[in-house]
């Protein structure tokens, strides 16, 4: 514009960067101690299910016949009290009496006796177990009838313990909780797009699409949520991406609802009447007005129902309509622990403190953005 | 002096708020003698409401008082709610500025009134009711009997204050705070609740602490006066002092405020530029089964109006004579019937669509400084939207510059436009909404009580931007407002408008100074409260709102 040009430029350098509501809030936030220990605590907890498994040492799906619902221990596999009957297992195979096991440090010496000469292609079945390296013959004598061989232990930690498969409880709860929080995660946005964008139009519109659009709305909450899955299970066949649709179908509804409401009343707002004086079009009232502004209250329904989606299907997994083995979550660890409770309590605990700590969290940022967005505080 | 009833020493009031500790009074001293009416004026911020707010113990959660109020002795900053509750409610009582919010809505107004009555003076449920009755007769409620059993929602804006009033005396008050009791009321209605304060004080004999921002209000009814400013007093004295020999720059500022001037006449030969005939508009309450109609508003029911270029024309009416709908109607924001033309276009035919590119020549400004902007947008987003729609080639940096140069023509500092708008004083978030109006360089703007939500020397500053704005632009104003000394100082022609149609209408002086109905007389004398000690006290029969 010409006549702009009549404007000193130094004034335009250097404007004065406002404080938004959004920063305001966030001081507030940052006030608010079990929102902060939370924000840290979630943010551990995410960061150790997505890195986490590549250090436990154990793949997520790998079986280990020899541990199976070892109790959870800091100490490192195998224990002194599992090696002799190991021992003998393999040596009932090899074909040869073990005498003297001697465990020193990380290997074992034992002597192999048999009633014929060992053979030592045999002693593979050492290397084959999960808790020897390669055995090596340090003697032979009596024309091979006897072996004396240094067997290198194989040290394994599982600070879960593991599962009635053998797998590392650890690696698995890492890799459930990845699940349970994209599933949360993605699940919600999906529920905030689409209810967010429905709810501002049609609060937004008001009259005749308003009555229909909720109409709509009414007759898929009376859809029952249960009956709706197993029927998407029957169609589809049980598949990761089913859990998203299904999820995040039902829960925009409530969404959708929130958001109308609030645009109700942001509708007669004196600077969404000033937009349209100004000739904005209906898109751009609901865009630039509309939507920005119900966004408080949107945010915390968000975190509210990340906890109510990992429920939910913790809840579909726990009836085996969620996901599929060797893929987990937390609701299917929590099942098979719940199943498991009388001799591997482990099992049940650790998923379920980790999911009761994800949903502690995600409630506390809740609680602390309503406070710290709410207007009425100020 | 007689002995004070209320002496506050040395009052401190802080805030603790995100940014840090607010000290909103600031050490203050104040005595009020026993029925004598003392006046706290000062504009809004000044800490007025909250010296009396912990008088009361009625802070905030995050506020919290120092110092020493003492009610006939006894000291109060520090007393548990339960001992407070010995004076507050029956001693001291308060008034709010809102009557429409400050009573409970799910309770007839006799149970409201007798809450207090058997609360504190123990009496039994039918004393109460019989007292309840005498109290709404008090306060001149027409035929109690039968009132006493309304909900509040079925009561206009000024008997809802009377019952708040009401509820105030039922336990013979020594102190009546009043905080703003007439300001949410329109002009009319205003002038009969204060009549009535200063009736009931004359008999009851109690002291009344007045709350305002009015010094319209404070001449006529108080006997002494603080001037408050940013939490401190700097001035006190009898009213008489006060308002002949000012001493403090801020308290004569204060009496300088009233909006002044006149507007220079618009050129007779300038082009019509908004010509409305026979508007109509008509809400309809209740219809029947089949959705006709059987009881309709007319809210608007034929007003013609014409405005030329450069000229002002003013729309008086107290609320609900359908002034702003008018406004509303000629920018086809309502549904209408008439004719409106815009230039030489006939604007009715024309939907939604049609009238988008006429929007910029025909914009509106908003009453509420606070509500007409968008929170979550800086202020430059909110000036600039409208280009977005009339001139969307522009790109994002000549936004920014035409944004700079409507702040500076608004006479806001450029450099704030990446502000938010809660970062912005009342007065200033006006400017702003009138930079937004003025950015797409209109032909006509509908002003709509711009300045009745601010402070008097705020309004003073917006006026003077109005007229330098039109002078500088040959703009076309409506101006809609109860405020008759803003629409003196800005109009050529006036209206006056009483449910839905006008009873009057010339050039402003005419009105002013002939008014020929007794309605633009009232109203008239009602805002200009000091000329009005002259004329004779209005009928007992017409007090009643």
């Amino acid at each position: 514009m010409a006549e702009g040009a009549a404007l000193p430029i130094e004034t335009l350098a250097d404007p004065v960067t406002g404080r938004s509501l959004w920063v305001e809030a966030r001081g507030r936030l940052l006030n608010n101690k079990a929102a902060v220990c939370s924000i840290v605590l979630l943010a551990f907890i995410a960061v150790a299910c997505i890195f986490g498994p590549f250090f436990t040492g154990h793949p997520f799906d790998q079986v280990y016949p020899d541990y199976v619902k070892v109790p959870a221990s800091l100490e490192a596999y195998p224990k002194a009290d599992q090696i002799a009957p190991q021992i003998e297992r393999i040596g009932a195979r090899v074909r040869g009496k073990p005498e003297a096991i001697d465990v020193k440090g990380d290997s074992v010496t034992v002597t192999l006796v048999g009633q014929r000469p060992i053979d030592e292609r045999l002693l593979a079945y050492f290397d084959r177990s999960d808790m020897f390296g390669v055995a090596k013959v340090v003697e032979k004598t009596d024309e091979g009838k006897r072996l004396v061989v240094d067997v290198p232990l194989k040290k394994k930690y599982f600070f879960f313990g593991t599962d009635t498969n053998g797998r590392d409880l650890l690696t698995r709860t890492m890799k459930a909780g990845q699940i349970s929080l994209a599933i949360g995660l993605l699940a919600t946005l999906v529920a905030i797009l689409i209810g967010v964008a429905y709810g501002a139009t049609s609060g937004y519109l008001g009259g005749r699409a308003d009555l229909i659009m909720m109409r709509v709305v009414d007759v898929i909450y009376s859809l029952p949520f249960i009956f709706f899955v197993i029927m998407l299970v029957v169609f589809f066949g049980r598949n990761f991406i089913l859990m998203f649709i299904a999820v995040g179908a039902v829960e925009w509804l409530d969404m959708a609802r929130i958001v109308r409401g609030q645009t109700l009343s942001i509708k007669r707002q004196e600077y969404v009447q000033a937009a349209e004086a100004l000739g904005v079009e209906t898109k751009g009232i609901i865009r630039r007005h509309v939507i920005p502004n119900t966004l408080g209250p949107v945010v915390v329904y968000m975190t509210l129902l990340v906890p109510k989606v990992i429920l939910l299907e913790s809840f579909l997994s726990f009836l085996g309509l969620g996901v599929q083995e060797p893929n987990t979550s937390l609701g299917v660890l929590i099942s098979e622990g719940a199943k498991n409770i009388q001799g591997a309590t482990w099992m049940l605990l650790y998923p379920s403190l980790t999911l009761i700590a994800i949903l502690f969290c995600l409630n506390f940022i809740g609680d602390g953005l309503r406070d710290a967005l709410d207007p009425k505080d100020r | 002096m007689a002995d004070p009833v209320l002496t506050v020493r040395n009052l401190n009031v802080r805030f603790r708020t995100g940014d840090g500790i607010l000290h909103a009074v600031k050490g203050i001293d104040l005595d009020v003698n026993a029925g004598e009416t003392v006046a706290i004026v000062g504009e809004s911020g000044s800490g007025k409401s909250q010296t009396m707010m912990s008088v009361m113990g009625l802070l905030a959660s995050n506020g919290w008082a120092e110092g020493s109020v003492k009610y006939r002795g006894e000291e109060l900053v520090g007393l548990s709610p339960e001992k407070l509750n010995r004076y507050r409610g029956s001693k001291l009582t308060m008034i709010f500025q809102e009557p429409m919010t400050s009573l409970d809505p799910l309770y007839r107004i006799g149970e409201q009134l007798a809450l207090p009555l058997t609360t504190h003076g123990g009496l039994s449920k039918v004393e109460a009711r019989r007292r309840a009755i005498e109290l709404l007769e008090l306060v001149r409620i027409p035929d109690p009997q039968r009132r006493i059993d309304s909900y509040p929602h079925e009561m206009s804006g000024g008997q809802r204050q009377r019952v708040m009033i009401a509820m105030a005396l039922a336990n013979n008050p020594d102190v009546l705070i009043a905080d703003e009791p007439t300001t949410a009321l329109d002009v009319t209605v205003q002038a009969r609740i204060l009549e009535l304060l200063a009736d009931l004080q004359k008999r009851l004999g109690m002291s009344i602490v007045f709350i305002t921002h009015d010094l319209g209000i404070v001449r006529r009814f108080a006997d002494r006066t603080y001037v408050m400013k940013r939490g401190e007093v700097v001035e006190s004295g009898t009213t008489e002092d006060i308002f002949a020999a000012p001493k403090h720059p801020y308290t004569r500022m204060l009496i300088d405020a009233e909006p002044t001037g006149h507007k220079e006449p618009a050129p007779t030969n300038a082009p019509l530029v908004l010509d409305a005939r026979d508007v109509k508009v008509s809400f309809v309450l209740k219809s029947n089964l089949f959705g006709k109609p059987i009881h309709v508003l007319n809210a608007v029911d034929g007003v013609s109006l014409s405005v030329r270029g450069g000229e002002t024309v003013g729309v008086v009416g107290e609320s609900g004579s359908g002034k702003s709908t008018l406004g509303r109607a000629v920018l086809r924001l309502q549904p209408a019937s008439g004719m409106v033309r815009f230039e030489d276009r006939n604007l009715m035919p024309l939907d939604r669509a049609g009238m988008r590119p006429l929007r910029r020549h025909l914009q509106l400004v908003f009453q509420d400084p606070f509500g007409s902007l968008s929170p979550r947008m800086t202020a430059g987003e909110i000036v600039t939207e409208g280009l977005l729609v009339h001139e969307p080639r522009i790109s994002r940096k000549d936004r920014d510059r035409r944004a700079a140069q409507a702040f500076e023509e608004v006479r806001l500092e450029p450099a704030w436009r990446n502000r938010f708008p809660h970062e912005f004083s009342g007065g200033q978030r006006q400017r702003i909404a009138i930079a937004r109006a003025m950015i797409l360089h209109p032909k006509l703007v509908v002003l709509d009580e711009p300045t009745s939500a601010l402070d008097r020397s705020v309004q003073k500053e917006i006026v003077d931007l109005l007229r330098d704005l039109q002078k500088a632009h040959g703009l076309a104003y409506v101006f809609i407002s109860h405020d008759l000394a803003v629409v003196r100082a800005l109009s050529d022609e006036i209206m006056v408008m009483k449910s839905g149609k006008v009873v009057e209408r010339g050039p402003a002086e005419a009105i002013f100074e002939r008014p020929q109905e007794d309605y633009t007389r009232d109203l008239i004398a009602a805002a200009f409260l000091k000329e009005r000690e002259a004329q004779t006290a209005l009928p007992a029969a017409s007090l009643a709102s």
